[in-house]
């Protein structure tokens, strides 16, 4: 019972990523009718945006200490951030150390930005061109932007901690009359459920309890007659798709305390995050959560030692197996549509 | 006497096949002009330096090209000529190697055996390089390690540290200064009987390719010797990122020890992963408190772990404070971080340190033979003793062309200094602990076969 406990925690946390992920990519997929293989490279943009600011708070002033030496055998530069000298080493160490949480709202507008100058410059180009040029391009432009930012900040992980405060585990085995130490659950990772949960609420509820929502929801189900109402709802897909990579990258802000963000982390989620929107039905903002959960569990059970001893390499295998058969019995996937998105 | 009538077809066919007699790769028909591969007639040679500059090891690719670079700079002539001040061979004198100017190539690995494979025999045909060497990864050694002994120029070999690389794949043009598993098991074995007794559980994840397989392996066999028990051993596949789902059973295995047999940044994300589970502070089920083990990392990967890294015991082929702290044994360290450090403003990692060591003892090997020929190089390196050059005495045994040396095992430290300053020596493990005979079970399976000069 404890293991499965286990097993379902894991596949919430890593569902929350994929839900995110594949929110914003069926987003935009749902409005400008574009698929975006660059959706990873966003992810991955997010969690530098969390790397920037810390190296911006840390920014530091040398000064040689006589008294010690470098590897060379020379006084020994020592580094103090900026930060701690303004307002105090106990001030600015907590907002060194709070760099992650406080890089969502550097991340917003940072994101908002990337999103507009993305489909303005290059993704309106492909509007009206096959899937596969779409596919082509932004998965160029993927590898466009993660070797830009391999270039800045090199191939190596990049250690992103959590606050302090939030670092350690909670013992849900003693919380829930278990053995104590049998089910215990990072801190963080709990917020990064809690944190993916209240952003896709935020999404829905703009979508649902909003006229500008209102509109783009009717401009998803039929572009064309919103247009004739005279809506000008080319500019609303275009925030949507702002919108869309402000989600992408706050999933990446979030994740950096749990994987060390490195160029590469992108393209890791992309391939797994389409899957789940297929599964979850193209166009199909509830889908896609739905399936991001669903998928981000099933992978957490089929990594169990006792699934993999009866069934070697399911871990590797399962999601796509999953995709297979719902595809087969659900052609349009989990909560897909008849005649959305189908050409 | 009769002449044949030239047809339109006869010239095509002809000019066809003298195309692509032309269009054959020089690796053939150089053959027959020279005695063997690339043999440099010029006033220069060329050496091909084959590492990761792009995907996951390129930071560790960049450290390995420095060091390069370095060493080419040394064998030039130029600069302070680092560890060749200190080499116990005098053969090397500042005048390239056999009086001409060293010159080199580089290619990309990506870490994947097939580009790696295609850069070097690249390097070979169209740059006519006399010698491989680099790379971070065991697939990809032990992949371009055959494509030189096809081609019949010398492998040696960068950091590889899977058995298999002088064990069943070991081929008789490559040689590895790096050390490996097998050693690592050696060094690191007393050491963790003194950290943690002889009573313990150990559960390992293993990289799933052939590096993960030999460490794991390797540790399995040391660990049980000391009377642990081997609770479980999980493959974890190389492209994982999140290893969350394969850390939690272990605190409700029985375990008390983790071994993670992970290299690079699946060890970066599974160390990390490990802490937040909170397995180092954890009291294990046996009553004991639980503790990780990391058979091998480098600096570049404790920076990447951060904090993380703090405490855990793990091995490396050699540190740029050895001589600082254990003396004069390991003489040629301070020389090498010094040149180095100089030009780049930091200190070299092992693998720029392998790297750097490799490029020395071939062009020492060279002017020893007086000859490029490969299989004059391969006999010159062959049981060829060594010192000075940071490890202390070392051997490169003939038998399987594995370097002898001490190994380092090291600790994250507590509180660095600095961003250079992450790991602490524990121990060098003397030569003589980690010596194994050639033909040990572990290294099964291979033979070095013949020395092939291409010709």
């Amino acid at each position: 019972m404890d293991a499965i406990l286990l097993q379902i925690l894991n596949g919430l946390d890593k569902g929350s990523a994929y839900a995110l992920i594949a929110l914003g990519l069926t987003l935009i997929f749902g409005t400008l009718g574009v698929v975006n293989f660059a959706h990873g490279a966003l992810f991955m943009i997010g969690a530098f945006c969390a790397v920037t600011l810390q190296r911006i708070f840390t920014i530091s002033r040398t000064t040689v200490d006589e008294s010690r030496t470098d590897f060379l055998g020379n006084p020994m530069e020592v580094d103090t951030p900026y930060l701690e000298i303004w307002f105090g080493p106990e001030f600015g160490a907590a907002l060194i150390d709070w760099s992650v949480p406080l890089a969502i709202l550097f991340a917003i507008p940072v994101m908002l930005l990337i999103g507009w100058i993305m489909e303005r410059g290059l993704i309106k180009h492909f509007y009206k061109r096959p899937h596969a040029d779409q596919i082509l391009v932004t998965f160029g432009l993927a590898i466009v932007l993660q070797e830009i930012i391999k270039y800045f900040y090199g191939a190596n992980p990049i250690p992103t901690p959590a606050p302090s405060a939030f670092a350690g585990s909670f013992d849900f085995g003693a919380a829930l009359g278990f053995d104590p130490m049998t089910i215990i659950y990072p801190y963080w990772r709990l917020i990064y459920f809690a944190f993916a949960g209240l952003v896709i609420a935020g999404v829905f509820c703009f979508l649902q309890f909003t006229t500008f929502g209102m509109v783009v929801r009717a401009g998803m189900a039929d572009r064309e007659t919103v247009g004739l109402l005279g809506i000008n709802i080319d500019k609303r897909f275009t925030i949507m798709f702002g919108i869309a990579a402000a989600v992408a990258g706050l999933a990446g802000v979030m994740y950096t305390p749990i994987n060390s963000p490195n160029y590469h982390m992108g393209m890791d989620f992309l391939v797994l995050s389409f899957v789940v929107v297929v599964v979850g039905g193209m166009g199909s903002l509830p889908g896609a959560v739905l399936a991001g959960f669903l998928l981000g569990i099933l992978e957490s059970f089929a990594s169990m030692n006792e699934i993999k001893s009866i069934i070697p390499g399911i871990d590797q295998i399962i999601i796509y197996l999953i995709a297979i058969v719902i595809l087969l019995t659900r052609p349009r996937g989990l909560m897909g549509r008849k005649g959305v998105m189908e050409d | 006497m009769s002449f044949r009538r030239q047809t339109r077809r006869g010239i095509l066919k002809t000019g066809i096949a003298a195309g692509a007699g032309l269009a054959l790769p020089t690796i053939f028909t150089a053959r027959s002009a020279s005695a063997f591969t690339n043999e440099p007639t010029g006033s220069s040679v060329t050496l091909g330096f084959n590492v990761p500059q792009s995907g996951p090891y390129a930071d560790e690719g960049a450290d390995e090209l420095r060091a390069f670079e370095l060493a080419v700079e040394h064998l030039n002539g130029e600069g302070d000529g680092g560890m060749m001040n200190t080499f116990s061979s005098k053969e090397l004198t500042g005048e390239g190697i056999l009086g001409k100017r060293v010159e080199y190539v580089t290619g990309d690995t990506q870490t994947k055996s097939d580009a790696a494979r295609a850069s070097a025999r690249s390097m070979i045909e169209k740059d006519g390089a006399v010698m491989i060497s680099g790379g971070s990864s065991s697939g990809v050694a032990v992949a371009v390690q055959g494509l030189c002994q096809e081609a019949g120029v010398i492998f040696m070999a960068g950091l590889t540290h899977s058995n298999d690389t002088t064990g069943k794949d070991r081929k008789a043009n490559g040689f590895r200064h790096f050390f490996n598993a097998y050693q690592s098991g050696a060094a690191l074995g007393p050491v963790l009987e003194t950290l943690y007794g002889t009573d313990r559980k150990a559960y390992h994840l293993t990289a799933d390719y052939t590096w993960g397989w030999t460490t794991q392996e390797s540790m399995q066999a040391v660990t049980e010797d000391l009377g642990w028990e081997t609770v479980n051993n999980v493959l974890t596949p190389l492209a994982a990122t999140d290893f969350s789902s394969y850390i939690t059973p272990i605190l409700q295995s029985g375990a008390d020890v983790l071994f993670l047999n992970h290299y690079g940044g699946n060890m970066v994300n599974s160390l990390t992963n490990a802490v937040q589970f909170g397995l180092k502070d954890a009291m294990a089920q046996t009553g004991k408190q639980f503790e990780i083990v990391v058979p091998l990392y480098s600096e570049l990967m404790a920076r990447g772990a951060g904090e993380n890294i703090r405490g855990i015991p793990g091995s490396q082929n050699w540190d740029w404070k050895l001589e600082n702290q254990l003396g004069e044994r390991y003489r040629g360290t301070n020389v090498f971080t010094q040149s180095f450090g100089e030009k780049y403003g930091f200190p070299p990692s092992q693998a720029a340190h392998t790297c750097y060591v490799q490029t020395l003892l071939y062009a020492d090997a060279v002017q020893r033979a007086g000859s490029f020929n490969p299989c004059a190089v391969v006999e010159a390196l062959e049981d060829f003793e060594f010192d000075g050059l940071g490890n202390g005495p070392t051997l490169y045994r003939g038998a399987d062309h594995q370097c002898l040396k001490d190994v380092v095992v090291t600790r994250g430290k507590e509180n660095p200094d600095n961003e250079f300053d992450l790991v602490e020596i524990v121990e060098a493990t003397p030569v003589e602990q980690v010596t194994y005979p050639p033909d040990h079970p572990m290294f099964a399976g291979g033979a070095l076969g013949e020395c092939n000069e291409g010709a």
